[in-house]
């Protein structure tokens, strides 16, 4: 930090996109056109399980206007996002697995000819049973939904056991045990997924895509076409909202490429709302058993978790989901020995993927309704339970994960405080409740996708002889802010002010590599990498200055547009005169600075889910009315903490966790991605899928707690996903601090609350399975290594 | 003139928008948002559904805001069309662009330019609303990324400014 503090970092300044974005300047990838373009549509399988034994494009070929059709032989190669398990094809080579799983792709004059043509595409299908149902994928033993995987219908199972439980359950005053089910939801971005490609004279293939992972859609188009990667320039364009639903490599990114590579012409696909739907990757439905033993006083001794996930028809980000559904219930509260037992299974619905908290959501959920009931039968307050036993700083979990800074304590007392709890809690007229939850989430996935050793954020810094600085960085922008945080990193460090940043992001032939916005990964890697290469920067630019001035290079500040000395403050250098005797001395400026996370001391084969360079934390207080007549639930206020290492911008993390709660209220209370037996979506549009507006979104109180993680640019962490964790149980807990029922199925839904008050609504069932012997590990055993802190 | 014909069956339509009258040839089946976004290049106007569900192409016809995806272009002529490249004056941006910008109402912006206008409508009408008026007012509007909160304080930012 400069002598004076910080000059623009944790102060309320404005996003360097806000005002384009409020003129209506912004171009999304839908807003582009290029001369000569062409129009895409996906054919895609009325049937959720089906072999195809031919797809005929002759009659569509026909049709005045359409320039080409491709079919799975077109572009036979499988891709995933997981490099295990690529069981992906962009048109299907031989077989269906969802409704909507594309089969064939047209590139027309327009899309009302292209969507004609589909129409004249004639399929030949062999109608398969479909597989609707986590319980029926475990029973079909014989009927398999993918031939690659071990187990029929099984992607991934996984087992665990940190310290001993059995003698964590033996030391206990009580056991409890319960089962949940989270219903699969889907992201809803208010943008449809859109992508452009043009394939020029010269061999190059150019993609602009609403994607969250430029680089992950370059690995994979380079795949699929079986083109080098330097001869393909990937381009998120600003995301119109991801929350992890624009993550994979998709179907229609590849088809756009092959079918520009094949006309000569650009070629743009739109999707509609209902395919957006069927494209999915969202929430997983996760139903889960869970059995916590505890002594009288609330200290627990041991935790047996298990999840079963419905993984639809693809993998997808799946293997990561399933040990994301066990990996953070250690690093909240204190706990001995842990028990994880998690599988994924396949079935004939739309793939899930990663949506907002991947994967914790659902655990979470039922973790913390259980402390809720294990306080009200040992009569104690839930938030007094907790803030007995919160994991300790700078601390290794059962689970061999490393907790650096932890604000858990001051979430929890801060809103206990601001929502008046104590007077509130039980205390409540009848129908009016109040619910307390905490969580914990990552800052960044500690593990690439792929395994490499390579950084996992790149930044170039160039400075140009008039002063004017451009930052270049892979990281994309969905609306979360990342161009700013670059533009706000650059600006402190190089005692500039944002505006004068020129940011260049999310282009693969301009920006070095950033893994994709996902994982709550952008900030603290993004930022660390331009610190670095604003560090690399100055020490040039501190080398001319010192002579200039006369003064040592480490008295040397930069701040107001100037170079200038910390203890002779009227000894100083424009920026721009700086620049300018540097780029004399030294040749064209240029600097780069990249960013790896710090490893975690877990060792074991699945360790590589769960580490990150800091975890956040939240805790929620909500407090609503419920109808006993109706089972309506209205929410009258949400109150969040969040530790958020430093808030980089105090309006920007506010806006993170206001968005975070809001979509927790949409997801507890009304959204869910349901189906028919037919395998068709039951409610695909935004009519039906229902989602809070602004009559059902209450006030939030958003406090946010300050830690200054070492690990962090500025000692920020994450703010997109973690505070939308601790709201859904919150909501539940708060549910039976009104109407006396325990849901424990998300959504809450009026009728779900009628059934409970009728003692109706049975607990979720969860299906039998034999999970694989458990991987023991206990702490320890793992490598000690050095941190920043 | 409004009656011919072209080659690819489109027709000469008359539109004013954004104060500037403007002739277009356009399919007659097309929508509103259609036509200002493909035919006149303002895609400053979002679609999120296409079916009336979701607010984001939310436009101003005489001053009411619409859904364009649901109004035929036809319907639109001779009728005054505002849309979000319409509402600064030269490049002075309107309080309520000012506001959202601001206090990051805006985060991915997709949904801003329609609830800009259907604040925009509100103010026209009601220049001191309270906030379950701004509420109502933008309930036809889905943003999925601010839950509302800097949207809503935002409008009451602008009011502000607007009263001086």
């Amino acid at each position: 930090m400069k002598k004076n503090g910080f000059s623009v970092i944790g102060k309320p300044l404005p996003r360097i996109d806000g005002p384009a974005k409020c003129a209506g300047d912004t171009r999304y990838a839908d807003d582009m056109v290029l001369p000569r373009m062409l129009f895409s549509r996906l054919l895609r399988s009325p049937h959720p399980h089906a072999l195809v034994h031919g797809v005929s494009a002759r009659r569509a070929l026909e049709l005045p206007g359409v320039h080409a059709v491709i079919t799975g032989a077109d572009v036979p190669t499988k891709f995933g996002i997981m490099p295990s398990t690529q069981d992906e094809e962009a048109l299907a080579v031989d077989k269906v697995r969802y409704v909507g799983d594309p089969v064939a792709a047209v590139a027309a004059v327009s899309e009302d000819v292209a969507q004609e043509a589909l129409g004249l595409i004639d399929v030949d299908y062999q109608v398969l049973d479909p597989i609707l149902s986590i319980e029926g994928a475990l029973a079909a033993e014989d009927h398999r939904i993918h031939t690659w995987n071990r187990r029929a219908n099984i992607q991934k199972a996984v087992s665990f056991e940190f310290g001993d439980v059995d003698a964590g359950f033996a030391e206990a005053d009580e056991v409890f045990e319960g089962t949940y089910f989270f219903q699969g939801n889907t992201h809803l971005p208010m943008e449809q997924y859109c992508a452009l490609a043009t394939y020029t004279p010269d061999g190059k293939l150019t993609l602009w895509s609403s994607t969250q992972t430029p680089h992950y859609v370059h690995r994979a188009l380079s795949r699929v076409l079986d083109l080098p990667m330097g001869h393909i320039r990937v381009v998120a364009t600003p995301v119109g909202g991801g929350f992890g639903g624009k993550s994979d490599p998709f179907s229609h990114e590849i088809a756009v490429a092959k079918l520009a590579m094949i006309t000569g012409r650009p070629v743009k696909i739109t999707l509609n709302r209902e395919e957006s739907f069927y494209v999915h990757r969202g929430r997983h439905p996760v139903k889960m058993w869970m059995r916590t033993g505890v002594k009288r006083d609330g200290t627990l001794t041991g935790m047996w978790f298990r999840s079963f996930l419905d993984g639809g028809g693809y993998s997808s980000y799946g293997l990561a989901t399933v040990y994301y559904t066990g990996a953070l219930q250690t690093v909240t509260y204190e706990l001995p020995a842990y028990k994880f037992e998690g599988v994924r299974v396949f079935t004939n619905k739309p793939p899930c993927g990663p949506k907002r908290g991947h994967g914790t959501p659902q655990p979470r959920f039922a973790m913390e309704v259980q402390l809720d009931e294990i306080a009200e039968k040992l009569g104690l307050d839930p938030v007094e339970m907790r803030l007995k036993q919160v994991v300790a700083p700078d601390s290794v979990t059962v689970n061999g994960l490393r907790v650096s800074t932890i604000g858990l304590r001051e979430c929890i007392e801060k809103v206990a405080v601001r929502s008046g709890w104590k007077d509130k809690h039980r205390a409540l007229p009848d129908g009016h409740g109040i619910g307390f939850a905490a969580s914990s989430y990552i800052s960044g996935a500690g593990l690439p996708i792929y395994w490499n050793d390579m950084p996992h954020s790149g930044v170039q810094l160039r400075a140009d002889r008039g002063g004017g600085v451009t930052v270049f960085c892979g990281s994309t922008d969905i609306g979360q802010g990342s161009d700013s945080i670059l533009a706000f990193a650059v600006a402190e460090e190089l005692g500039l002010r944002p505006e004068d940043v020129r940011v260049v992001t999310a282009d693969t032939d301009l920006t070095p590599v950033d893994l994709g916005s996902y994982s709550s990964r952008v900030t603290v890697m993004t930022g660390n990498a331009a610190i670095q290469a604003c560090g690399n920067l100055k020490e040039r630019l501190f080398e001319v200055a010192s002579e200039v001035l006369e003064v040592p290079a480490d008295d040397l500040e930069m701040e107001e547009g100037q170079v200038r000395s910390r203890s002779l403050p009227d000894r100083g250098l424009a920026f721009a005169e700086c620049v300018e005797r540097a780029e004399t001395r030294f040749g064209t400026l240029g600097a780069t600075g990249s960013y790896r996370p710090p490893r975690h001391p877990g060792d074991y084969k699945g360790a590589g889910v769960g580490p990150t360079p800091s975890y956040s934390y939240s805790a929620a207080v909500v407090e609503l009315q419920c109808d006993g007549d109706t089972g309506e639930i209205r929410i009258d206020k949400v109150w969040i903490a969040h530790d958020c290492g430093r808030a980089f911008n105090p309006l920007w993390v506010q806006g993170q966790v206001e968005g975070s709660v809001y979509m927790a209220l949409g997801e507890v209370l009304m959204e869910e991605q349901i189906f028919r037996k037919s395998g068709v979506h039951k409610i695909p549009s935004i009519l039906e899928y229902k989602s809070p507006t602004t009559l059902e979104t209450p006030p939030i109180e958003t406090i946010l707690v300050e830690t200054d993680d070492p690990e962090g640019p500025f000692g920020a962490k994450e703010a997109g996903q973690g505070p939308l964790l601790p709201v859904i149980p919150a909501v539940s807990n708060a549910v039976f601090d009104a109407v006396g029922v325990r849901i424990h199925e998300i959504p809450i839904t009026p009728d779900k609350i009628l059934r409970a008050l009728d003692q109706r609504l049975k607990d979720p069932a969860v299906p039998d399975f034999a999970f694989p012997t458990p991987i023991r590990w206990t702490p320890g055993q793992g490598v000690e290594v050095p941190q920043k802190s | 003139m409004s009656d011919s014909e072209t080659l690819t069956g489109k027709r000469l339509m008359r539109l004013r928008v954004n104060g500037e009258p403007q002739e277009v040839a356009a399919h007659v089946t097309h929508s509103l948002l259609e036509v200002l976004r493909e035919e006149m290049g303002l895609t400053g106007t979002k679609h999120g559904c296409e079916l009336g569900e979701c607010g984001t192409c939310t436009v101003l016809v005489d001053g009411e805001p619409i859904y364009s995806c649901l109004m035929l272009a036809v319907e639109a002529e001779d009728r005054d069309v505002t849309t979000v490249e319409g509402l600064a004056l030269q490049s002075r941006p309107h309080p309520l662009q000012r506001a959202f910008s601001d206090l990051g109402a805006a985060q991915c912006g997709y949904c801003i330019p329609g609830i800009l206008l259907a604040a925009k409508a509100l103010l026209d009408k009601q220049p001191n609303p309270a906030r379950p008026d701004i509420e109502e007012a933008l309930s036809g509007n889905l943003c999925r990324c601010t839950g509302y909160t800097k949207i809503i304080e935002a409008v009451e930012q602008a009011v502000g400014e607007m009263r001086g």
